[in-house]
């Protein structure tokens, strides 16, 4: 494998073609945060926290890390006042629908404001790591999306559900980051055997309900 | 049973022998079939032509052909007449015995068909010099009213195909690529990136398949460009795709169409499939070792499937939904395979650079940007319908001598270019040239071509509420600095707009847009932020007005109007209180009448039905409603 050469934040490195911008950063030690990003699946580009800026031919750009291949020659940066600025938009864009979990504990690190944006909870902010364990790793369907832009959303396809959830390792719901699968998940598992619809949505409409479910599976 | 068309000199052969033909005819009606004329009932406008033709027995000297669109849409039906090249316009059922017994037969012209400048009065006859027209260079466009769509032989013998022959007789495939190259045609489908480097790239990525898609998913709203060529001269653009095909090395190609397309779809069906009959298309095309076969893909309703990842990805049977395209489709496309995705509009201008040669073509337009391009021109200006001009054209020239200016003497505000991605271009640009290079100077885009033209009237918070609207349905929802980004932009507008924005509003605005901007996974979202962020810069005083003083001043936006009954015209007739859908009109018989404010849902019906001599109903914003007289009797004979 060729090995390319590259400055991240000010430092000469080395990587492996065929690297991720990511992957190269975490092995030098950068931290960058990410939302959507599961070493067992494959790259996503979705949450954008893992933007970074890089310099080719004398050109600054913003790009997500996880998505682009390393390159011999490229400079990078991976926490300037532009990609700083980035992650605190997007962590409160975040916020607005589901204040809790992974995005609440990166809120913090970063000094996200929660109160900048309108709130409109669901608990959800499709990464997608659930329906693509679901489909890359087990190689099922129970989980997907649907709707288009901001009526997008994770579903459970009830019938696919039933045969497949119930004999799988479950580890979707330890993946979810704002903590809204693990307490949907239990109370949907039994309705399966019921009449259900054709589709079964992830996301919950209030805080409240959701809690109220938490307890009920306890 | 057709013969197929071996070799180039016999494509010639058959060019001549059709012309032959039609050179017997005394005289062409051309009935427009374009969807415009549609709606305003062509095919039964055809229809009785047809008849009418034959019951005075014309058909041996009169040639009867349904076309494509021509542009002048607002005039529906267009019907033109050959050799005199007149031009009817707004032409009815009832219209069509008159037409044939006066003008075919009599030569007289029919007076009031004809287009009528509003300034002057004066009629015009010929289509050439009716301003429209007189200002545009229909160099892509103008043939689709010699033919008709569903007719492989009318593209033939206005020298369809000739590029194809002359390219598989005479150029390798770098030469052609060159050529474009040289002609420097730019995408005519939003981005204006070198249509000849996209093709080099294709050609010399590496992989034996390849494939040349036409991306026919035009989708801005208010645009239809490319719909009308697809429409109208489907063969046009199956001659670009097959050269350029030929260019990259594909066998294989696609052309993608929205599913709001069906006479788009069905023409170039019918025309894909004379040209496989003519030997245009599948196995040794023109007698040469050039094989190429295409299929037609339908949309599915998703305007975010013209991106090109997310068309790709649709044609593949996946959800359109755009991927990072750190490496471009030009590389690695449909199946991880080079594919070359050019618009309808660019592929429809390489027949042109063909023949005419990139010497000619570059002579056209200004020093970055060639050719012409096709603009639907639409919103509040005299003559709507689609332009071609050439690049360098400036945006007055459009608006004002193709136009024909803004109704009812109003003033021109601004002209959004570009759709959703593109930008409102105000007044002190005007004289600005057509140029995807100047566009992008003032924070627009060419975009596809959809210019909608805006009065005086035009609340620029709406127009760019109007657009997020849109993107936030069709925005795929896959990425989070667009999904949730545009839902706060609208979210804040929808605020400014119900009297509710607050100081800081602009400036979350401009930061959000920025992000958005910077960090969205698709040209989608990257570009979403425009309609906004042009009109803060350009009217950033209309937005304060709206945030700090409450009010809306060009009283557009509901929640920051009231609507007022003027006491010194009011003359008690009833006509607002009769109408009033929620009972908000206090009043009776010789009494001013009143709103009651809060039973007012700001509806507009009383402004609509107080009878135009009293004009006595008045929208208000940012002022205080003025109070009630106290004495509400009108006293008789005041009228």
């Amino acid at each position: 494998m060729k090995t390319l050469h590259m400055i991240i934040d000010g430092k000469e490195i080395q990587a492996e073609e065929g690297a991720t911008l990511l992957q190269v950063a975490r092995k030098e030690g950068i931290s960058i945060p990410t939302l959507c990003e599961h070493h067992e699946l494959s790259p996503y580009g979705a949450c954008r926290l893992c933007s970074v800026e890089i310099v080719k031919g004398g050109r600054t750009k913003v790009v997500a890390s996880c998505v682009y291949p390393a390159e011999e020659g490229l400079v990078v940066n991976t926490a300037t006042p532009r990609i700083q600025k980035i992650r605190v938009i997007i962590l409160e864009l975040l916020l607005a629908s589901s204040p809790k979990g992974e995005v609440e504990k990166l809120a913090a690190e970063y000094g996200a404001d929660s109160g900048k944006f309108a709130k409109e909870l669901t608990f959800c902010i499709l990464c997608g790591l659930c329906v693509r364990y679901c489909q890359e790793v087990k190689g099922e369907g129970a989980l997907g999306f649907i709707g288009r832009g901001v009526e997008r959303q994770v579903v459970y396809y009830p019938h696919l559900a039933k045969e497949s959830c119930l004999k799988c390792d479950q580890k979707c719901v330890s993946l979810c980051p704002t903590c809204i699968l693990p307490n949907i998940f239990g109370l949907a598992i039994p309705a399966f055997d019921k009449t259900y619809p054709t589709v079964y949505p992830v996301r919950l409409l209030d805080e409240n309900n959701l809690f109220n479910l938490s307890n009920t599976i306890k | 049973m057709v013969r197929k068309i071996k070799a180039p000199k016999d494509l010639s052969k058959l060019k001549e022998t059709l012309l032959a033909k039609r050179n017997v005819v005394k005289s062409r009606v051309v009935v427009c079939g374009g969807t415009g004329c549609l709606a305003y009932g062509s095919k039964k406008v055809f229809e009785l032509f047809k008849e009418e033709i034959d019951r005075h027995n014309l058909f041996a000297e009169v040639e009867l052909k349904n076309s494509g669109c021509h542009g002048f849409c607002e005039n529906g039906v267009v019907v033109l007449l050959f050799p005199q090249e007149i031009c009817y316009l707004r032409v009815r059922v009832e219209d069509v015995a008159e037409i044939v017994s006066s003008t075919l037969i009599k030569k007289e012209i029919i007076t009031r068909l004809l287009f009528q400048d509003l300034n002057s009065g004066e009629r015009i006859a010929k289509e050439a010099e009716i301003p429209f027209y007189k200002h545009q260079s229909q160099l892509v466009f103008g043939s689709n009213r010699f033919i008709d769509p569903k007719e492989i032989n009318d593209y033939i013998a206005i020298g369809g195909y000739e590029a194809l022959a002359k390219v598989l007789e005479e150029m390798t495939p770098q030469e052609v690529i060159e050529e474009v190259k040289k002609a420097n045609v730019r995408g005519r489908g939003g981005g204006g990136f070198p249509a000849g480097i996209k093709w080099e790239t294709t050609r010399q990525a590496p992989g034996e398949i390849k494939y040349a898609v036409v991306n026919c998913d035009e989708g801005d709203p208010g645009a239809y460009m490319d719909r009308s060529i697809m429409e109208g001269n489907p063969h046009r653009v199956l001659e670009g795709l097959i050269i350029n095909a030929y260019a990259i090395g594909a066998s294989e190609g696609f052309i993608y169409i929205r599913q709001e397309y069906p006479l788009a779809t069905e023409n170039t069906l019918h025309a894909i499939s004379q040209a496989q009959e003519y030997g245009l298309l599948g196995k040794n095309i023109l007698g040469s070792s050039f094989h190429f076969s295409v299929t037609v893909h339908r949309g599915a309703g998703a305007f975010v499937s013209g991106e090109s990842s997310a068309l790709m990805a649709a044609i593949e049977g996946r959800v359109g939904q755009p991927r990072p395209k750190y490496t471009r489709t030009a590389v690695s496309g449909i199946w991880g395979r080079p594919s070359n995705l050019n618009n309808v509009e660019t592929l429809a201008n390489i027949p042109l650079v063909i023949n005419r040669g990139a010497d000619w073509y570059s002579s056209i337009g200004t020093e970055n940007s060639k050719g012409t391009k096709i603009f639907s021109l639409v919103g509040n200006v005299n003559n709507t319908g689609l332009v071609e001009v050439p690049m360098g054209t400036t945006i007055r020239e459009i608006v004002y001598d193709i136009g024909g200016g803004i109704p009812g003497g109003k003033e021109f505000k601004a002209v959004q270019i570009g759709g959703p991605s593109g930008g409102c271009i105000p007044q002190q640009f005007l004289d600005m040239p057509i140029d995807f290079d100047e566009f992008s100077k003032v924070g627009a885009m060419m975009g596809s071509g959809g210019m909608i033209v805006m009065d005086e009237e035009t609340c620029m918070v709406d127009v760019a509420r109007y657009f997020l609207d849109f993107l936030a349905e069709e925005s795929c929802g896959k990425c989070v600095p667009c999904r949730e980004g545009i839902k706060q932009l609208l979210a804040i507008l929808q605020r400014i707009s119900r009297g509710e924005g607050n100081e800081g509003d602009l400036s979350v605005l401009e930061e959000l847009a920025d992000v958005i901007s910077d960090a969205s996974l698709c040209a989608l979202g990257q570009t979403a932020a425009n309609p906004v962020l042009t009109a803060i810069k350009y009217f950033r005083e209309e937005y304060l007005a709206h945030i700090l003083e409450k009010r809306c001043p060009t009283k557009v936006c509901q929640g920051l109007i009231t609507y007022f009954i003027d006491p010194e015209k009011c003359r008690g007739c009833g006509a607002c209180l009769k109408n009033c859908p929620s009972e908000a009109i206090d009043g009776d018989r010789r009494q001013i009448h009143v709103i009651l404010q809060d039973k007012c849902i700001k509806c507009g019906i009383c402004a609509d039905v107080c009878p135009e001599k009293f004009h006595a109903v008045r929208k208000l914003s940012g002022e205080p409603v003025p109070a009630v007289p106290l004495n509400r009797e009108i006293c008789r004979g005041e009228n």
